[in-house]
């Protein structure tokens, strides 16, 4: 290392008029005594770089730089790491700019298949990991027309209701199995004489509303069944099918009534982020919201079944069936150089899941990933629930839906029938009219 | 902890030695080749060495832009088929588009009157004063804000929480303080967008103040001086002294002002990312043309601004003849 | 020529003999009324920045649950918010190094556009020749163009003609910004320069100056203040840009402090609070270039030369 910065120095002598000679010096922290066994199927490819861009930063993409160490010193490719909090529109300025990165992961399916003339389809080996580490589910998730382009990436459960296992111990509430329970409970917490049993906030930036969309589908899976939220999201049925509407009206019985939420247009202005963190205060009793809301609860915050903060599964109708909404990011490629396709066999291994869920809070359908390696009691429930051969999963609808439904109007009508108190049916209508013919 | 490798930097370095190498290169020989230019009178040799670094740069970096986006403004979302106005049609006939263009019409009206009438008070007011750096500074503090930190800044001033619970925004306590009952004040139309160019306006002001004040410095002190013996008093003193001397500066504030205003974009990005119907045509563009991969709607959005911007321009046009004129 | 007509049209001796009343005017001007509403103004401006520096010295809990002026009853105070800002080592790069690149754009990202703009001005406002006006109206009109626009077409010439990788890619960022504050620099600084006085332009004509002469030792000097404005207004929005950084510098060798500030409050916006202390870390430069840039605003450098 020493011999390297002097070699450093004497090249910053003559930087200003030499420097381009200087890039040439990359990286290289080699001799470390990480066990390559596990990543020798992945290949030598010495002095290669692959850029990868995703919307993952700051602590967790500190947490994925530290995972793909060992792979990197095993396999000799770098991995420059991109992440931008901006990437649904990034992506496309610089697909178009000719300026692609090597790996793109992409935040939803329905934007993945947008670009899926630009992305390089998996290769024959790929295509074989993938078979045998994720769910027939999960592999269409990454599939376009009969092509698969993606591999699953993270993936999140949606269907959780935080509560504080404090307040219900120290009030007797038990976590509720059935709907009506729920609703007992509900109206039980609310004569316990907290004014707002719900909290609940959808304000998300420029992507405001989606919390509610997450709501509508968990109810859609509820009130409607697993069939007809399948053809609703590929618009078998239309948006404003009498079903969807059966299925807002529910979600509106406890978004839109002001006895369990308080003021109903404040949940339009209330970030998702600080929605649920009254439960701390006992301000409010339930909350639903994904599992990695677990990141929003301060430090100190002890989320674990006997601790601050937990979550239970959103019960429907029935305590038999167990529809789970769910969502996660897909890894592809725009290019297909050796040493691309290695990252992503990598990317798609259990070699790089459990070693990924060892250093922070990660969820993941790959089966190779061992739920014990989770962080937290809420990402091994996830996991369990994502494994869960009696729940039937179902992938978040807004996100494989076409962009101009999906990421658009299905935001902006659930925010207007949150904030300005718009009629179901004008809402859904509303979507259903942007549609793409 | 060691924050700073400084050997790791030192390839920056060398590119900014680059860039100041090349860029004295450049100016030393573009004012080489004018001062070997034959005199005076042979001036348009002087003016395309002048004008050449310039003229190149917006043609690469603007023209050609500008006229491809009024290209893709007849094609498909893709850019690949021509779909004649239907881009404009689709523009016009929207009504959540029409109420973007509403808004950014009182964009437009708003706020370079606003921030140029209160710089304008205020760079008189602080003209002389001995604080007036310090006085200056204060304006100006918001404009060294990016529009990340701008947002953080207006969330504790408009920030809701219900009655009863603990306010974080500054205006919602006030009005708790006097009795009231706590306003969402970013989510009613059309009040939401007056909360919006308040912040703008906030932003802005500094620039108008800076400017302005530059030029009341400017003012030749015989005609003040000269102005003061004729017994003028402080009103006449800003309409018949102070303002038609620093006309020119006004005029740059108010027409960049409304350029800004036209182009403004971050802003409503980090408030209300253009929801509760604050969108205004920049942002609209951006979303359509990169979150929903529409090039033809983007682009006719675009062309649009520039059709706003015509106005401006034949005011500029004819305050050039006229300026042309006195001479 | 306003300016110069009337200083010639007032006669000598008057000047003389009027201290008391000019005093008095001066008095009434910047009278108590008035500084009362420039206090006014400058409070109002003031306050919801003071709100924002009081934030950033209060842990997460509180300002996440109660407004900052809890913190004169209940004051609790930490760094927090700042080591976590500064200190937080990540591997996408250490604080110093984003503060270095966004030195390393700002720099000619100022430079080139203030010295093209002001040659490009200075044609467009003092040398005579044909479609001047035109040529003007294009400039000042394209400053219209929504740089979103222009990201694609710029981004696919690099990539196909020149293909920079790492430091390199700063070029491609001083580029983009020059090319858009081009037209608002020519603008301002051709309003200002064909505002100067014509007769000292036609004396040092006659004199027998050149062009290159009369722009470096007449012209330029005399718009001091209008270049101090200008280079400052660039400054602040290469150091607060986000976008241009984002498209044209991709990778942490070119990223700078925007990008690591719109990182820092986390995949999901979960650690905001973090921003307050970082808002503050990021307006310490624009602040000390607006205070050193200010004894350029020099007063009456235009009357002195027309007497002169």
């Amino acid at each position: 290392m020493s011999n390297m910065r002097k070699r450093w120095l004497l090249a910053a002598v003559a930087a200003v008029s030499v420097p381009l000679a200087l890039s040439a010096c990359g990286k290289a922290d080699k001799g470390g005594s990480a066990d390559c066994a596990p990543y020798a199927d992945f290949g030598k490819h010495e002095d290669t770089q692959v850029t990868m861009y995703s919307t993952v930063r700051d602590a967790e993409a500190d947490q994925l730089t530290a995972t793909f160490k060992d792979f990197e010193e095993c396999t000799g490719i770098e991995i420059k790491y991109e992440g931008n909090g901006d990437f649904e529109a990034q992506i496309g300025i610089r697909v178009d700019g000719g300026n692609a990165p090597d790996i793109a992961v992409f935040p939803q399916p329905g934007l993945m298949a947008k670009f899926a003339g630009k992305l390089k389809p998996a290769s024959e080996k790929l295509k074989s990991i993938v078979t045998a580490n994720y769910s027939k589910d999960w592999q269409n998730y990454g599939t376009v027309n009969g092509t698969l382009y993606g591999t699953s990436f993270d993936a999140n459960v949606k269907s959780f209701v935080w509560y504080s296992p404090k307040l219900f111990k120290e009030k007797g509430y038990a976590v509720p199995k059935t709907w009506a329970e729920l609703i007992t409970l509900t109206d039980k917490i609310k004569a316990d004489g907290i004014a707002t049993p719900w909290c609940a906030g959808i304000e998300s930036g420029e992507a405001t509303g989606w919390p509610a969309t997450d709501w509508l589908e968990d109810m859609v899976l509820r009130t409607a069944g697993p069939e007809t939220y399948d053809k609703w999201v590929k618009h078998e049925i239309p948006f404003d099918d009498p079903a969807i509407a059966t299925a807002l009206d529910r979600v509106g019985s406890i978004l839109r009534n002001q006895d369990y939420v308080g003021k109903v247009s404040a949940i339009a202005t209330t970030s998702f982020q600080a929605a649920g963190l009254p439960i701390l205060e006992n301000k409010c009793g339930l909350h639903r919201q994904a599992s990695f809301y677990a990141a929003q609860w301060p430090q100190g915050t002890k989320v674990a079944e006997d601790g601050d903060v937990f979550a239970f599964y959103l019960p429907g109708d029935d305590a038999a069936k167990k529809p789970i909404l769910g969502a996660g990011q897909f890894v592809t490629a725009f290019t297909d150089r050796p040493e691309v396709e290695a990252v992503r066999q990598y990317l798609a291994s259990g070699v790089f899941f459990n070693e990924r869920m060892k250093k922070g809070p990660f969820t993941t359908a790959n089966k190779q990933a061992d739920p014990n390696n989770a962080t937290d009691p809420v990402i091994k429930l996830s996991m369990q629930l994502l494994r869960d051969d009696t729940a039937t999963f179902r992938f978040d609808g807004s996100d494989l839906m076409p962009a101009e439904v999906g990421s658009a109007k299905f935001w902006k009508e659930m925010t207007a029938w949150i904030a300005e108190g718009k009629d179901t049916k004008a809402t859904l209508a509303a979507i259903e009219a942007a549609w793409p013919k | 902890m060691d924050q700073i490798d400084i050997l790791d930097e030192l390839p920056k370095f060398g590119q900014l030695g680059i860039g100041v190498v090349a860029f004295v290169l450049v100016v030393g020989f573009l004012l080489f080749l004018v001062d070997r230019l034959p005199g005076f009178d042979k001036g348009r040799f002087a003016a395309a060495v002048f004008l050449f670094p310039t003229v190149l740069l917006l043609a690469v970096g603007l023209l050609f832009p500008a006229l491809r986006t009024v290209w893709l403004s007849f094609f498909d979302k893709d850019g690949e088929s021509f779909v004649g106005v239907a881009n404009y049609t689709w523009m016009f006939k929207d009504p959540d588009i029409r109420g973007v263009l509403g808004n950014t019409l009182i964009w437009v009206i708003a706020v370079p009157i606003l921030s140029a009438g209160i710089g304008l008070i205020y760079a008189i007011m602080i003209d002389r004063l001995k604080v007036e750096a310090l006085a200056k500074a204060l304006v100006f503090l918001p404009m060294g804000i990016s529009f990340v930190g701008a947002g953080i800044i207006w969330r504790f001033v408009y920030a809701y929480k219900p009655e009863g619970e603990d306010q974080i925004g500054l205006l919602n306590q006030i009005v708790v303080w006097l009795g009231g009952e706590p306003q969402q004040w970013l989510l009613n139309p059309p009040w939401n967008t007056f909360f919006l160019i308040v912040v703008m306006v906030w932003i802005q002001t500094g620039f108008a103040t800076v400017v302005l004040s530059a030029s009341i410095k400017a003012i030749p002190t015989e005609i003040v001086e000269a102005a003061r013996l004729d017994g003028v008093n402080a009103w006449q003193m800003f309409w018949r002294v102070t303002v038609p001397s620093i006309r020119p500066a006004i005029v740059v504030v108010l027409v960049t002002m409304s350029i800004a205003a036209l182009k403004l974009f971050d802003l409503v990005r980090t408030m209300t990312a253009g929801n509760f119907k604050t969108s205004v045509i920049a942002n609209e563009m951006y979303t359509q043309a990169f979150r929903l991969l529409d090039k033809g709607h983007g682009a006719a959005l675009a062309v649009f601004l520039f059709v706003l911007v015509t106005p401006i321009i034949f005011y500029q046009v004819r305050a050039m003849r006229a300026r042309r004129e006195e001479r | 020529m306003t300016t110069a007509t009337v200083t010639t049209d007032q006669p000598e001796p008057k000047a003389e003999k009027g201290p008391g009343r000019a005093g008095r005017a001066k008095k009434r001007l910047t009278g108590r009324t008035a500084s009362l509403i420039a206090l006014v103004i400058a409070l109002l401006w003031t306050t919801p920045t003071f709100g924002l520096l009081l934030s950033s010295f209060r842990p997460e809990g509180e300002i996440k649950t109660n407004g900052w002026w809890n913190f004169f009853t209940d004051p609790a105070f930490t760094f927090d918010n700042y080591t976590q800002v500064l200190l937080s080592d990540t591997s996408s790069g250490r604080l110093g190094s984003y503060f270095f690149s966004s030195l390393v754009i700002t720099i000619p990202a100022v430079l080139f556009p203030v010295a093209f703009a002001s040659f490009a001005a200075y044609a467009l406002s003092w040398i005579r020749f044909k479609g001047r006006d035109t040529l003007f109206v294009l400039i000042f009109a394209l400053q219209v163009v929504p740089l979103q626009m222009a990201l694609v077409p710029l981004l696919q010439m690099f990539q196909a003609w020149f293909g920079f990788e790492d430091e390199q890619k700063f070029i491609q960022i001083w580029f983009a910004h020059t090319c858009f504050a081009l037209p608002f620099a020519v603008f301002l600084l051709h309003n200002f320069m064909s505002e100067l006085p014509g007769d000292v332009i036609e004396a040092a004509r006659v004199d027998g100056a050149n062009h290159g002469t009369i722009f470096r030792k007449i012209v330029l000097p005399l718009v001091t203040p209008a270049l101090a404005s200008l280079t400052i207004f660039q400054f602040l929005w290469v150091w607060n840009d986000l976008l241009v950084a984002l498209v044209f510098g991709n990778g942490k060798e070119t990223a700078p402090m925007t990008v690591r500030l719109a990182e820092l409050a986390g995949s999901r916006g979960e650690e905001w609070q973090r921003l307050t202390a970082g808002a503050f870390i990021s307006i310490v430069v624009p602040l000390i270039v607006f205070l050193a840039l200010q004894r350029y605003f020099v007063r009456g450098l235009l009357a002195g030369s027309v007497k002169g």
